[in-house]
């Protein structure tokens, strides 16, 4: 009645009156229930006055019989709330609580009660508490002293934080306010099982660490309470101490730290000299660190002494005399003291630095042993990385540099060191000398040149190699001209230089020659001085005769798709690599091709399948990230190229005779055989490119696919023609294609001598349509399904399925732009699995098998998670799959069973007869890859439950005793694994 | 194979603590022979029959057969030698052994735990 405004508040008051003077506490109490009850539900509809009365009348009933109070307190907690309380009751309020109420000995739900009352006050009128001055602050912490729940604790810790962060008057209870707080530290509380309000340990840490590191008031009492605890024995007590301290140095400074820093700098160290926990070391670290931190903050006043210093000074004495013992325990953690002290500011560094510096370097020439050198290489590295997090190096005060002659030699003699270990640290010490601006002069630069050119060409242990040329390749950003002028030339030269020497030798040196030419193209300028060179070398050994040409040739392009790699995200690189690169190798080929269709010479390893797949990547990678202009630029020259022939724009471009790679003739095998270059082009460009001609061009690409005798031509052209179909746009024009597409592919796949080349086609077409979802894809996968059956196509096309579900390398994936939508193999699956199920329970008990390979190679590639979840239900018919004799579908069928032993043993264990059977009889296989993995799954059967294993123990142990005389040794080691856990299986001490 | 054991005293395995290596251990395939030689820790170790036991153990479930297997501790290392050789000679007190499940116990947890 009352929400309504029917009554009003007073009429109730009157109405309940006989229960509110009652004599009986217990119907006095149900009473100022009723009362409280309404006032919870309406009390933003009180007037002013109302409230007044209330107010009053609730205050006095606060001395009224304990059994009143919860529900005196709940009225007052709706009264709060209002916002017509008039100024000065909420201060009468408090006041009364404080005074008439022990609240302590309440329930914890009243006790919470009073704190939601002091928040919503606290919230509402805080300039008429603050007007209580430090009257209200010693109020609450007679409320809240001796509180044990954790639920009210929260809301304790948030009152006293926000107590001190709105500045509330703390007065002469500063301390009182901090033993009420800091009693609960460190926290120890377990959340009960099942506890219902999920407040967890970590949010009572956090929301105490708050009220704690909330004020520098706290710290003379906190900082020795920190110390106190960092000393106990318990690992938790130690860890809340030090995050605690780190959460502290935030907000302190140095009056407030002045006092501790040597006995917390004592229990520092001795926690990181001591523990063997790695988690108390690292927090002991950043304790370390922020504090140096706080005290580089502090602004220094002339006369008092300055406490980083001396803080500093007294960590240097204390560890400054490990260091020179890198044989020691001792060396690392105080080198990693010093680090976390020396990383907290400029200042803390130069001070560190100009003492431990020289000290590294003098004790790099005591020590000969290379393990030594390489720890204190170690520790120097350390501090030279700190270095980095500065940036710049400056002129005047900086330490490093006046040590730079130092350092250098000693980063030198390291790369010089016949242990790979310490060439290793030497190597990446010389990375972060280069990237300091400015500290290496040119002349050391060369000489870091020559020594990376050595490392990287000559050293055995291919690691330091290759750690060189990444070296080489991070540093040259920085010093294009240096690498550019010394290292590319150097590099040239040996890669042209004829040795007598062995010609393994030679070959070994002009590979890494390559390599190096690639790793250190990460620059513009450099990647101008590298590509030619790279192109000339390819074009040498084209005309080369010797024996392992393609093998050179594949290698010259894999550096040159690394190059690609490493200047795709520069623009500018981009476009020049694509400009000379592409060109030049489409010349090349060409010229290779025409020679072919006339007479054979040398050139013709460079139109092998290797060699023309090798260049593929390179072409793609020059090509993706192309902006679109440039594209259009460049599209425009190299479909021409292919349709009329057009060679203009290639670089000598005198041919003998015109290229047709689509014409007709016998003698144009070779020239069909590019496509596989145009495929690389065209189907990389992004997808807003248009292609001229496109229609044309698509037609061609699907005659030559269909009539072409060669597999790798009539592959090449298939993917090509997937992949333009992938992305062109949908409508009339992609339907047409299509259409024509399957009225060629429906009658070559009939019959005919072509029946191949149209089923690569088909998969090809498929997959395109496939990832974006296309319409047409499901008739022409129900064409696939059907194909199955077919006793001369089944087996190809049951190979297909894995071509269909699997990544793509060179076509049709998101790298090169492709519509790829998320979730297709799910799809996939879900969409054709009952089909395939279906199919092979109608099929010949002949072509079967062509069933379950390719229903195995779908559940191959789909994401575990699903294959876990989908699986139980095709079980069956993977049962069956394993009696099957093709070893192809044995063994995806068993690495499809492997994860859901492991994952479903509840399903799996209902079959665990057949199971048993199938996998010993699989152990015995001629195959080896087979043998392994049905030993592989035995032994996941033991994550079986062991009652349903036990009865085949017995069994499995002798069976398994024949593969452990295997002859392969991979087979054996599986088997001993098997056996050992069959062994282990119910027996005691498990 | 058997590197990987677990010490019976120790929560290190018998590689760590050198009491089995390489060159201890000779393997003849053509005769179908295998012969461990293991150190005990100390001279007096009171595991040498349990270790011993426990290297036997392992091998007869990892190998074929007709491997015919010797395990015995290497001469001079330990006070009770020719008393551990001979009980881990014995065919019979190898099966008696693992008949006790007390001892069958000790011997699985050497064998598993890791691995």
């Amino acid at each position: 009645g009352v929400k309504d405004g029917r009554w009003t508040v007073l009429q109730l008051v009157e109405a309940l009156g006989f229960c509110l003077e009652n004599t009986d506490p217990r119907t006095r109490g149900r009473g100022i229930q009723l009362l409280s009850q309404v006032l919870l539900q309406c009390y933003s509809l009180l007037q002013e006055k109302e409230v007044l009365h209330l107010v009053l009348f609730y205050e006095s009933r606060l001395q009224d019989h304990h059994l009143v109070i919860p529900s005196v307190l709940q009225g007052l907690r709706a009264l709060s709330m209002c916002e017509v309380l008039s100024p000065g009751l909420a201060v009468s309020v408090l006041k009364a609580i404080f005074q008439e109420v022990h609240v302590q000995s309440l329930l914890q739900l009243d006790r919470h009660t009073v704190y939601s009352i002091i928040t919503n006050f606290m919230s509402t009128r805080e300039e008429e508490l603050k007007g209580l001055g430090a009257n209200f602050t010693f109020g609450f912490i007679q409320v809240m002293d001796g509180e044990k729940d954790p639920r009210n604790l929260l809301v304790a810790f948030q009152i006293v934080r926000d107590l001190i962060a709105k500045d509330y008057a703390l007065g002469p209870f500063v301390e009182e306010l901090f033993e009420v707080t800091s009693c609960y530290f460190p926290v120890d509380f377990t959340p009960p099982p099942n506890d219902p309000h999920g407040i967890q340990r970590e949010d009572l840490i956090l929301s105490l660490r708050a009220v704690l590191a909330s004020t520098p008031q706290f710290a003379e009492f906190l900082l020795p309470l920190l110390i106190e605890k960092l000393d106990s024995e318990l690992q938790s007590a130690k860890l809340d101490s030090l995050q605690t301290l780190t959460a502290c140095c935030a907000i302190y400074g140095q009056k407030e730290l002045q006092e501790f820093l040597p006995s917390l700098w004592s229990s520092l160290r001795r926690e990181v000299f001591q523990t063997a926990s790695e988690k108390i070391e690292t927090e002991c670290l950043a304790a370390l660190h922020a504090l140096s931190a706080c005290l580089s903050r502090s602004v220094l006043s002339s006369d008092s002494e300055d406490l980083l210093d001396s803080f500093l000074s007294s960590i240097l004495q204390d560890c400054r005399h490990h260091l020179c013992e890198p044989d020691m325990k001792l060396v690392w953690p105080s080198a990693k003291l010093l680090q976390a002290a020396a990383g907290a500011s400029l200042r803390a560094f130069h001070r560190i630095t100009c003492s431990v510096l020289p000290l590294l370097l003098e004790q790099y020439t005591k020590h000969t042993q290379s393990s030594q050198r390489r720890t204190i290489l170690e520790m120097l590295l350390g501090f030279l990385e700190l270095q980095q997090k500065w940036g710049h190096v400056e002129e005047d005060e900086s330490t490093l540099l006046s040590l730079q002659a130092p350092v250098c030699s000693v980063v030198f003699s390291a790369l010089m060191d016949p242990s790979v270990q310490l060439q290793l640290v030497g190597i990446k010490a010389l990375t972060v000398l280069g990237s300091l601006q400015g500290f290496l002069s040119s002349s050391d630069l060369e000489l870091v040149v020559d020594h990376l050119i050595h490392l990287a060409l000559h050293e055995e242990d291919s690691q330091s190699s290759e750690a060189a040329m990444e070296a080489a390749g991070s540093m040259a950003p920085t010093y294009p001209k240096v690498f550019s002028g010394h290292m590319v030339p150097r590099l040239e030269e040996e890669l042209q230089s004829e040795r007598e020497d062995s010609y393994q030798n030679h070959h070994s040196l002009q590979q890494r020659c390559l390599q190096a030419l690639a790793a250190v193209s990460t620059h513009t300028s450099i990647m101008r001085e590298t590509v030619p060179v790279l192109l000339q070398h390819l074009q040498k050994v084209q005309k080369g005769t010797e024996a392992r040409n393609a093998q050179d040739m594949v290698s010259v392009c894999q550096s040159l798709h690394r190059v690609a790699l490493q200047c795709q995200q520069d623009a500018e690189g981009c476009w020049y690599f694509h400009q000379t690169v592409v060109p030049c190798l489409l010349a090349m080929a060409v010229q290779a091709a025409m020679q072919e269709s006339t007479h054979t010479l040398p050139g013709k390893a460079l139109l092998e399948e290797e060699v023309l797949t090798a260049m593929i990547p390179v072409i793609s990678a020059a090509t993706t990230h192309l902006s679109p202009e440039l594209a259009a630029q460049s599209v425009s020259h190299v479909v021409p190229l292919f349709l009329d022939g057009e060679v203009s724009f290639l670089p000598q471009n005198s041919f003998p005779s015109s290229f047709q790679p689509f014409g007709d003739g016998e003698c144009l095998e070779a020239q069909r055989r590019l496509v596989a270059l145009l495929m690389a082009f065209v189907c990389s460009l992004p997808r807003d490119v248009a292609i001229p001609q496109q229609e044309w061009l698509l037609q061609e690409l699907l005659a030559l696919s269909c009539s072409c005798n060669c597999p790798f031509t009539a592959t090449t052209a298939a993917k090509c023609f997937a992949g333009l179909v992938n992305k062109h746009p949908a409508g009339q024009q992609l339907d047409e294609i299509l259409q024509l597409a399957v009225n060629r592919m429906e009658p070559s796949l009939a019959e005919g001598p072509r029946r191949a080349q149209a089923l690569t086609l088909l998969l090809w077409v498929t997959k395109a349509l496939m990832l974006r979802y296309h319409p047409l894809s499901s008739c022409l996968t129900d064409k696939l399904l059907g194909l199955l059956g077919d006793t001369e196509l089944g087996p190809a096309t049951a190979d297909g399925f894995s071509l269909l579900m699997a990544e793509s390398q060179d076509v049709l994936h998101k790298g090169c732009h492709a519509d790829v939508r998320i979730m297709f193999r799910q799809r996939f699956f879900t969409d054709n699995v009952p089909k395939l199920v279906q199919g092979f329970h109608g099929a010949d008990p002949d072509v079967k098998a062509n069933y379950l390979k390719a229903l195995s190679h779908v559940l191959n590639h789909l994401p575990k998670p699903v294959l876990v979840t989908e699986l139980p239900t095709l079980l069956s018919l993977l049962l069956e799959a394993l009696s099957c004799s093709d070893r192809v579908v044995q063994l995806s069928t068993l690495s499809c069973l492997h994860p859901l032993l492991l994952e479903a043993p509840q399903v799996m264990s209902l079959h665990v007869d057949t199971l048993v059977t199938k996998f010993l009889n699989l152990t015995s296989s001629p195959i080896m890859a087979v043998r392994i993995a049905a030993l592989r799954c035995a032994h996941a059967l033991t994550s079986l439950p062991t009652t349903v294993l036990l009865p085949y123990k017995g069994r499995v142990i002798r069976a398994l005793a024949k593969p452990l005389d295997d002859k392969k040794r991979l087979v054996r080691k599986e088997a001993v694994a098997a056996r050992g856990e069959w062994f282990l299986l119910g027996s005691p001490g498990r | 194979l058997i590197r990987s054991i677990n010490d019976p005293e120790h929560p290190l395995t018998l590689e760590e603590l050198n009491v089995v290596e390489q060159v201890r251990v000779k393997v003849n395939d053509a005769e179908s022979t295998v012969s461990v030689e293991f150190t005990p820790t100390i001279p007096h170790c009171s595991m040498a029959t349990l270790i011993g036991l426990s290297i036997k153990v392992k091998l007869l479930r990892s190998l074929p057969e007709r491997f015919k297997l010797d395990v015995h501790i290497t001469p001079g290392t330990h006070a009770s030698e020719h008393a551990v050789n001979k009980q881990l000679a014995d065919k019979e007190r190898v099966a008696a052994a693992l008949e006790n499940t007390h001892l069958l116990e000790v011997v699985n947890q050497c064998l598993s735990a890791r691995s």
